[in-house]
């Protein structure tokens, strides 16, 4: 019965912070139909923005939780920059290309923010545990969590809510629906396309370099972190289906349980689940949990 | 091409390699201006910070130590015999495949005399027989795996560190001097070769000396996952009375920070064996009793004889941080192959040294380094023997930033290594025959 | 046109040949290399004129580099015998693989393939005691025709080797543009749902274009593991079977050069870059990468290409 509680609470922990990393990933293709692999650059950048500017503000010595208020900073100024920056500098200008191409265009921008992180923050990790630690330990079924990755969860929570408040009940997010159903029309309904198309890129962005910046505080923060979560986010959005936010919340969660389960019942297949969890949704329902099927244009 | 051009062809082909053979077989006599020697180590991605720095670091300073005659006895001599050293510092990155290319332009097109380096035991075993191949000199200062001299035999290559064997069967036994009680085992390891090699190793060693002790968890989390929440959890819930872990870079520092809110340390003892290089960088995130372990008588842990002192304190006032293991590894290399370009100096009477002399000067070779003597006892006398060293982290030494050790116990190299001539795998298996322990 | 062409590819087969000769060692073993991934590029290319962009090449690249390092742990040295069985292992997993994937399109056929890749790259790393684990396999130098060449020349027969197959390869992918499967196959992405319409084997179509390219995809894996002479599971990395879709885009997915020509360039632009700005080479692919897509859609080498239709007519 331990045994299940503890399954239970590593494969939630693990889901939230899969959820938070896939988000973004989720919202852009979503709209923009573009498969976003520089989601890794922003998460990496997201993470070493965070780390440097709470060790910043833990060596002021000023009230300890507002770490965390700037990890959320860090998140938001970076996000809000390389967003802008990727969409009008590069992505604009090849709507209208075959997926493929873009793919490669988000891939070359991944590569260019890979050395950028390199040159900016050097080769040498930083750490950032002050957050992860100074929280506590809460107590589940004998076994201590750090309090840091019930927050995750709480942070997971709150990003998924929010966002779907923010698509289903705001007017822009009604704008954002349109532009999913049918890009065409809805500019010839009078909605401004490039409006929409930058707001969310930039919206996902921003959620990238949060996943990272709420990573930063469990991990040593190194060159190469943005590689091993563009595989991971995509598996979780293609389990869950391209596109969709609840997708994404259910893949979470299914990956989550199946890996913690294998950590604590065969530890041999730790390597795999992962991909089996992807292979074998793929195979039943070859769109994801959550996919559309879509109409077909002869 | 008829039939004929064909043969001409194979003909042609085999009169230009007969000439390249022939012609690097009639190399050596006048003194060069300068020793060139390729330095292959870990620039950028996960190995750079926590091993490829600090290897790198270690070759500049000691080099332009070397060249300015500034390093004590025995090797103040300026250069390589008077001779100066030039390194090309060469990125590890990029895989196997990209190594064998790199080093193939590093001895055919930059012509270096030799190379040093390697970090990662795919690399070294990729590289070996292209040294072999290209009759070009390669000391291999880094890499764990155990199989490169137990599997064949090499003319070229030689390696002046000891392998992972030594690191494991070291544990085994200082855990079982400073906990003679302990009755159940765990491991959490990367899942890739490195990390299979040493829980193995350390696994079948304890089960050797001590038969009833019982593995509880086997844990592989895969490489750089950085997130070991549920690993943790299932290590937590096993309560074994010793956790292994071979990690390193980031993913160690990971578990770390991981683990200290999670009260790990409190159920179980740890046992880190690269702990060495992330005493400086984590401070007091490591608590006390902890196990740390230098891949050999390295860093926190080095003896205390001149040449440490002096290698100490050069390295640390230039870097501003002390030499970890890595860096005496490299310096095991680069002294190493000093010690073979003069030996080879002397016995040709002061004629240049050919890449056979000086491999034949390193074959078997003993020769001090901070981390004390080397000798290459092994893989008939290309592969090095070391003793290693162990101590549990006790109090926060504010001065020096870091942990102090307390408890260290040295195991002198025939107590930890195999025998010459037999398998690792064999060794332990047969319960460590010829072993001298204290 | 034709006979121009053909001019065209004498002279790049002799101009190969002679490099064999001419250029220093280690350029040889670069070359050797890039052709070797050339092939595999192809690969890459002959699903894309299907319209599916496969994420998973390293699984065939992979399975036939450790195919010749297991029939080499066997005790077959023979090149003419190793070449044949690695592909032949490459193109049943192929078959088996494409039963699986070939139902699937876009971005579901990219996540699949890169799926399987993966897996059997935990397996590589995971079967520690039969595969090395990622320590990989040691490939010894193998014999031709029985002869067992050694240092120079068994590198030159490695790289005459990947010149031969490289021809064969390119050869195989023009007879396949100008077949009835290639066609249907470039009908296939125009509009798939017409050509079903029109009464045409689609997954049939889309099947045989999966094997082709897992043969290619496994003839650049034992080039490449002859080649270097080790293989690890890296292999079958997902990034391993990136870098062939990314130079594919580079070269230009248009023509049977184009490929080839993108992965000397790449290999030649990675090993300098490595050399003299290791810390910022990713950086100037990235951007090499995105000043093509934006300014040279068709590849590096499509202007040479225009630049030859107008000569030719």
């Amino acid at each position: 019965m331990d045994k299940l509680a503890v399954i239970a609470v590593d494969g939630l922990v693990f889901a939230s912070w899969l959820f938070l990393v896939s988000a973004g990933l989720s919202l852009i293709y979503g709209v923009l139909r573009i498969l976003n692999v520089a989601h890794g650059g922003l998460f990496a950048v997201g993470a070493y923005a965070g780390a440097s500017l709470v060790v910043a503000y833990s060596a002021a010595g000023l009230w300890p939780l507002g770490a965390l208020l700037a990890l959320l900073a860090a998140a938001v100024a970076s996000g809000l920059v390389l967003g802008l920056v990727v969409e009008r500098g590069v992505l604009r200008w090849t709507y209208g290309r075959e997926p493929v191409m873009q793919l490669l265009v988000t891939f070359s921008v991944f590569l260019i923010l890979e050395d950028l992180t390199k040159l900016l923050w050097g080769v040498s990790p930083y750490y950032a545990y002050q957050p992860y630690q100074l929280l506590g330990q809460a107590r589940v079924a004998g076994i201590d969590y750090p309090v840091y990755s019930f927050l995750l969860l709480v942070v997971a929570g709150g990003t998924g809510l929010g966002l779907w408040w923010f698509v289903r009940r705001t007017r822009f997010g009604r704008l954002v629906v349109a532009v999913i159903h049918d890009p065409e029309i809805s500019v010839a309904m009078g909605v401004n396309l490039a409006r929409v198309y930058v707001t969310t890129f930039t919206l996902g962005a921003v959620l990238a370099a949060l996943g990272g910046a709420f990573t930063a505080p469990m991990i040593s923060v190194v060159p190469g972190i943005g590689v091993e979560v563009i595989v991971l986010a995509f598996a979780v959005v293609v389990v869950g289906g391209l596109g969709s936010l609840e997708g994404a919340a259910v893949g979470a969660l299914l990956i989550g349980l199946v890996r913690a389960a294998a950590v604590h019942l065969v530890p041999v297949l730790e390597l795999f689940t992962i991909y089996l969890v992807m292979a074998a949704v793929l195979l039943v329902r070859p769109l994801g949990l959550f996919g559309r099927i879509e109409a077909r244009r002869i | 091409m008829g039939r004929g051009a064909r043969g001409w062809f194979w003909l042609a082909v085999a009169v230009v390699a007969a000439v390249a053979v022939a012609g690097r077989t009639w190399a050596g006599a006048p003194r060069p201006s300068e020793v060139k020697v390729g330095i292959v180590t870990f620039l950028s991605g996960a190995a750079a910070a926590p091993f490829g720095i600090p290897a790198r670091n270690a070759a500049e300073v000691l080099i332009e130590e070397l060249n300015a005659g500034r390093v004590p006895a025995p090797y103040s001599t300026r250069g390589v015999g008077g001779v100066p050293i030039r390194p090309v510092v060469i990125d590890e990155a990029g895989g196997a495949e990209k190594q064998v290319a790199e080093f193939r332009r590093l001895v055919l097109d930059e012509r270096v005399d030799l190379v040093i380096g390697y970090i990662s035991s795919a690399d070294c075993l990729a590289v070996a027989p292209v040294a072999e191949e290209l009759r070009a000199l390669l000391v291999l200062f880094d890499c764990g795996t155990h199989q490169i001299f137990e599997e064949r035999t090499y003319r070229y290559v030689f390696r002046t560190h000891g392998h992972q064997i030594l690191d494991n069967v070291g544990a085994a036994r200082y855990i079982l001097r400073i906990k003679p009680e302990v009755a159940t085992i765990a491991g959490i390891n990367q899942n890739y070769a490195w990390g299979q090699d040493s829980w193995n190793t350390f696994r079948d060693s304890m089960r050797r000396l001590k038969p009833d002790v019982r593995v509880l968890a086997e844990q592989f989390p895969r490489l750089f996952a950085g997130e070991y929440s549920a690993e943790l959890s299932a290590l937590l819930a096993a309560r074994p009375d010793v956790i292994h872990t071979s990690f390193w870079g980031g993913d160690l520092e990971s578990f770390l920070i991981q683990g200290l809110p999670r009260r790990i340390y409190e159920r179980s003892t740890l046992v880190l064996t690269t702990g060495d290089t992330v005493l400086p960088r984590l401070g007091q995130q490591i608590p006390p009793g902890v196990v740390i372990g230098a891949r050999g008588p390295h860093g926190a842990l080095a003896p205390n004889v001149p040449l440490n002192r002096w290698f100490r304190e050069v390295y640390t006032s230039r870097f501003n941080v002390r030499p970890v293991y890595p860096a005496y590894h490299m310096s095991q290399a680069i002294l190493g192959v000093k010690h073979a370009y003069e030996k080879a100096l002397a016995a040709n009477r002061g004629v240049w040294p050919t890449r056979e002399q000086v491999a034949a000067a390193l074959r078997g070779a003993t020769f001090e380094t901070p981390s004390g003597t080397i000798r290459m006892a092994l893989g008939n006398g290309h592969q090095a023997v070391e003793g290693v060293a162990f101590g549990i982290t006790s109090r926060y030494n504010s001065a020096t930033k870091e942990m102090e050790l307390t408890r260290v116990l040295s195991f002198p190299a025939e107590c930890v290594n195999p025998p010459e001539g037999m398998k690792s795998e064999e060794w332990i298996a047969r319960g460590f025959p010829g072993a001298k322990c204290p | 046109m034709k006979s121009v062409s053909r001019l065209g590819w004498a002279g790049l087969v002799g101009v190969l040949v002679l490099a064999g000769w001419l250029l220093p060692r280690w350029l040889v073993f670069l070359l050797a290399l890039a052709l070797a991934k050339g092939v595999a590029v192809l690969s890459v290319v002959v699903l894309m004129r299907a319209g599916l962009v496969s994420f998973g090449q390293g699984l065939f690249f992979a399975a036939a580099a450790y195919a010749a390092g297991f029939a080499m742990r066997w005790g077959v040295r023979e090149t003419l015998l190793l070449v044949p069985w690695s592909v032949g292992v490459a193109v049943l997993v192929g078959a088996l693989a494409g039963l699986l994937v070939a139902r699937y399109r876009d971005i579901f056929f990219a996540m699949l393939t890169l799926a399987l890749s993966m897996v059997l790259y935990g397996i590589l790393i995971k079967a520690y005691g039969v595969t090395g684990g990622s320590d990989g396999i040691r490939i010894p130098t193998p014999t031709l025709l029985g002869v067992q060449f050694s240092g120079e020349g068994a590198r030159l027969v490695v790289y005459y080797l990947a010149v031969a197959a490289t021809v064969v390869a390119a050869w195989t992918m023009g007879r396949y543009d100008r077949s009835p499967a290639g066609y249907l196959a470039q009908a296939v992405r125009d509009n798939e749902l017409r050509v079903a319409y029109l009464g045409a084997p689609v997954p049939r179509v889309v099947y045989l274009g999966f094997l082709l390219s897992s043969g290619l995809a496994g003839l650049g894996g034992v080039l490449t593991a002859l080649n270097v002479g080790h293989v690890d599971p890296g292999l079958s990395y997902w990034t391993t079977s990136g870098e062939l879709v990314f130079i594919a885009v580079l070269g230009g997915t248009g023509s049977v050069m184009g490929p080839l020509a993108g992965a000397v360039v790449y290999e030649l632009i990675r090993s300098y870059a490595f050399k003299y700005a290791p810390y910022a080479w990713q950086m100037m692919l990235g951007a090499a990468m995105l000043l093509i897509i934006l300014f040279l859609p068709g590849g590096l080498w499509s202007p040479v290409e225009r630049l030859w239709r107008r000569q030719t007519t």
